[in-house]
């Protein structure tokens, strides 16, 4: 600390090292997705209660979801993760093209996965399959359906909301690669950005059971 | 003679630019900090109203919807834009890197941000009073809340945007503290202050997001009736109060323990001892952050909770009192045989423990099943809540404000003003809010507008109180802002404390020390040193 410091572009003013700067941002990145996991929690909660009371109405209704679709944004979302952990692993390696390639190609799967929730939410509103008030849907048996759908578009809505978020960052991780503000010394923004859309994808992992595979 | 610096951080950068775009931590505490003192008399003045209007029964100058809406905005403001942010936000900001050594905290940018989350939340939230008001109580319970005519959504908006400002802040003081102490500042060598904060940022981070999930459900349930609070669509409103309160109890230690912290400052500091039990303190802090978690159904014991649900939290709350005790006493314990000087924030050190004991003891009253059904939502639960929240948190505030204020401004006030202040403050609560304990018991319900004549002279006699208190801070806020200009300077350690906020100048230069910090003796060594007070 009272060596002076090579104070690199990258370094805050008010860090000694660079290896404090990282640490504290990566410590605040789990911080964050802490708060996003207590932020889900409430919508676990509330699916895990509605599910214990009406058992034969979420099985009724979770039928109506389409399994091939989900596995299919399963797999679409996992690959995404194998990218961008492939991308930060590229940067610490110094090849900022590999870098920039995998990052992209995330952000394309990170886009199919909306299309392909597009089409499912669509086919839904035609059928009238909707949160509370909206619903119009008439071919389910048990008490109030419309709570399994509410709960539904709540869900993965926020989690919909999440990968256009995800996708937003990872777009401007890109721009800033191709600016040429990374290199292995220095990559913490890829691999925060990383965290967070592990975690995205983690939290869908999470949902796909719980609502297409009731049974 | 004292003199001021001649470069600080208040006058390194000159300009409204240079204030509205800083990353320097004591900067954004300040900008906190008007933010807060304007949610105070915005909150006090609805308050005002509020007891003015309970003068007499029946109409004295606003009819029952407008009244209703009075005292919630009254609570939404104080919770919300006043005691949440107060000390953590305004003080803390300002306090935690220089008790820590460091230069700044670990996320400037983020910072920042956090006001401007807060300033917007604000915005928001006050939008809702020209919507149409909220007539639903701070705690927005469902099904009413859902059915009233009332702009709910803007206000329930307002208070999930303050969520993230709370939750950046909390994260930014965690990181800080585990990364940026200076050199030979270990975990029991922090100021019990930090360890007040560190607490408070846990739970600010673990339970605010839940509050912002039930915010937006309240919203859904609005704007697109899903159905989920709605018992006549197959929810349960009692799972609104399920989610509120998991957040909103943890929140009340949101608001409680960083003043506890600033507590064991003043204590220490004006009883020139070393504190007694140091970890004890610092561990109950952390202590009543897991025990916060796992309380919230003593909310609920009149909504149809089970018999035994009720218990359980009726017990676990009655273990909150153990470690909140262990505070108590370890801070008369510090002052006994201590040499005790009764400067301003000390005034207000010994009004917390005396109204805090109170306020804690008739929690227990709360906590307790059979009493409760008694009490529950009566004056009683006022009187209890404000002797924790204003007894409490807004007098460690206040202590918390008098002694940081000479550091902040490099100025003094007037202590034979800020000594009237604090009379009339300490006369006109017990005023106020005592007499509400006697009210509850005796039946009246927590807001109601129109009362039966047997209550007339007791509400009166509180109302009377809250005149006196409002005087006091008027008088406050006079010797304060005067002071900011033309009081005495205060030089560099006008209390003589030995924490390292008090080595840099006063005001601190922008990188708060003129040298690297180095860590020479525990913050509360008076045992070895008795540092030299620069102001008497
Ligand atoms: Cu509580």
């Amino acid at each position: 600390m009272s060596t002076p410091a090579k104070h690199s572009a990258y370094l805050a003013h008010h860090f000694s090292d660079s290896i404090q700067q990282s640490d504290s941002a990566k410590l605040g990145m789990w911080i964050f997705l802490l708060t996003e996991i207590l932020l889900f929690g409430g919508l676990f909660v509330a699916y895990a209660i509605y599910r214990a009371w009406n058992p034969d109405m979420f099985y009724n209704a979770h039928k109506y979801l389409d399994v091939t679709l989900g596995a299919l944004n399963t797999v679409v979302l996992i690959t995404s993760s194998l990218t961008m952990a492939l991308s930060i692993r590229c940067m610490q390696l110094g090849n900022r093209k590999r870098t920039m390639h995998l990052l992209l190609v995330t952000l394309i799967l990170a886009g199919v996965f909306l299309i392909v929730k597009y089409f499912e939410y669509s086919h839904k509103i035609h059928l009238g399959q909707l949160p509370g008030k909206y619903y119009t849907f008439t071919g389910i048996e048990g008490n109030n359906p419309h709570i399994f759908f509410s709960i539904y578009f709540m869900m993965t809505g926020l989690h919909g909301i999440h990968v256009l978020a995800g996708m937003g960052v990872i777009g401007w991780i890109l721009k800033r690669t191709s600016r040429g503000d990374f290199s292995p010394e220095y990559y913490t923004p890829i691999e925060l950005t990383g965290l967070y859309w592990h975690l995205v994808d983690m939290i869908w992992i999470f949902l796909f059971p719980l609502l297409y595979l009731i049974g | 003679m004292n003199t001021m610096p001649e470069k600080h951080y208040l006058n390194e950068k000159r300009g409204w630019k240079s204030w509205l775009f800083t990353l320097d931590h004591k900067r954004i505490g300040i900008l906190y900090l008007y933010g807060i003192m304007a949610a105070f008399l915005v909150g006090g003045v609805f308050a005002m109203l509020v007891r003015l209007e309970l003068l007499h029964p029946g109409r004295d100058l606003m009819d029952a919807k407008t009244y209703n809406q009075f005292f919630t905005l009254h609570g939404a403001v104080m919770i919300f834009l006043f005691i949440i942010p107060s000390i953590p936000a305004a003080l803390g900001n300002f306090v935690l890197p220089q008790m820590l050594g460091a230069k700044d905290v670990a996320f400037p940018k983020l910072n920042l941000a956090s006001w401007y989350i807060y300033v917007v939340g604000a915005l928001v939230a006050i939008y809702s009073i020209y919507a149409g008001g909220v007539d639903t109580g701070w705690t927005f319970y469902t099904p009413y809340s859902t059915t009233t005519s009332t702009s709910v959504v803007a206000m329930t908006l307002g208070a999930f945007i303050l969520g993230f400002s709370s939750i950046f802040t909390g994260l930014n003081f965690i990181v800080t503290i585990h990364k940026m102490r200076a050199p030979g500042m270990t975990w029991f060598k922090m100021p019990l202050f930090i360890w007040g904060l560190y607490a408070t940022a846990i739970i600010q981070v673990m339970a605010t997001p839940v509050l912002g999930i039930t915010l937006l459900l309240l919203i859904m349930e609005r704007v697109l009736a899903v159905g989920i609070f709605d018992p006549a669509m197959g929810g349960d409103p009692v799972l609104f109060q399920h989610f509120f309160w998991f957040y909103s109890h943890p929140a009340v230690y949101i608001m409680i323990l960083p003043g506890m912290g600033i507590i064991s400052e003043l204590i220490a500091t004006f009883s020139q001892k070393k504190i007694f039990g140091y970890k004890a303190i610092a561990f109950s802090s952390l202590a009543i952050a897991f025990i916060s978690f796992l309380v919230w159904g003593h909310h609920m014991f009149v909504s149809g909770q089970s018999q035994l649900a009720s218990m359980i939290f009726s017990f676990l709350t009655f273990l909150v009192g153990i470690p909140s005790g262990i505070k108590v006493f370890n801070w008369v314990a510090t002052m006994y045989k201590g040499i005790i000087r009764f400067d301003t924030p000390m005034l207000y050190a010994l009004a917390f423990l005396f109204l805090f004991t109170i306020g804690g003891l008739t929690g227990i009253f709360l906590g307790t099943l059979a009493t409760d059904v008694h009490l529950h939502d009566t004056y009683f639960v006022v009187a209890h809540f404000h002797y924790v929240m204003m007894g409490g948190t807004v007098m460690a505030f206040l202590g918390g404000i008098h002694f940081w204020w000479p550091k902040m401004w490099g100025r003094m006030f007037n202590k034979k003003w800020a000594l009237l202040s604090w009379l009339l403050i300490f006369i006109g609560f017990n005023m106020t809010f005592f007499t509400q304990f006697i009210l509850g018991t005796k039946g009246m319900p927590r807001r109601y507008y129109n009362y039966l004549d047997q209550y007339q002279p007791l509400h009166a006699f509180s109302s009377y109180g809250s005149w006196v208190l409002g005087l006091g801070f008027l008088i406050m806020a006079v010797y304060l802002f005067y002071s900011i200009k033309r009081g005495p300077v205060a030089g560099n350690n006008p209390w003589g404390s030995l924490t390292f906020e008090w080595k840099s100048s006063s005001p601190p230069p922008v990188a708060n020390f003129e040298t690297e910090p180095i860590l020479k003796h525990g913050p509360y060594d008076y045992d070895k040193i008795i540092p030299e007070r620069t102001y008497s």
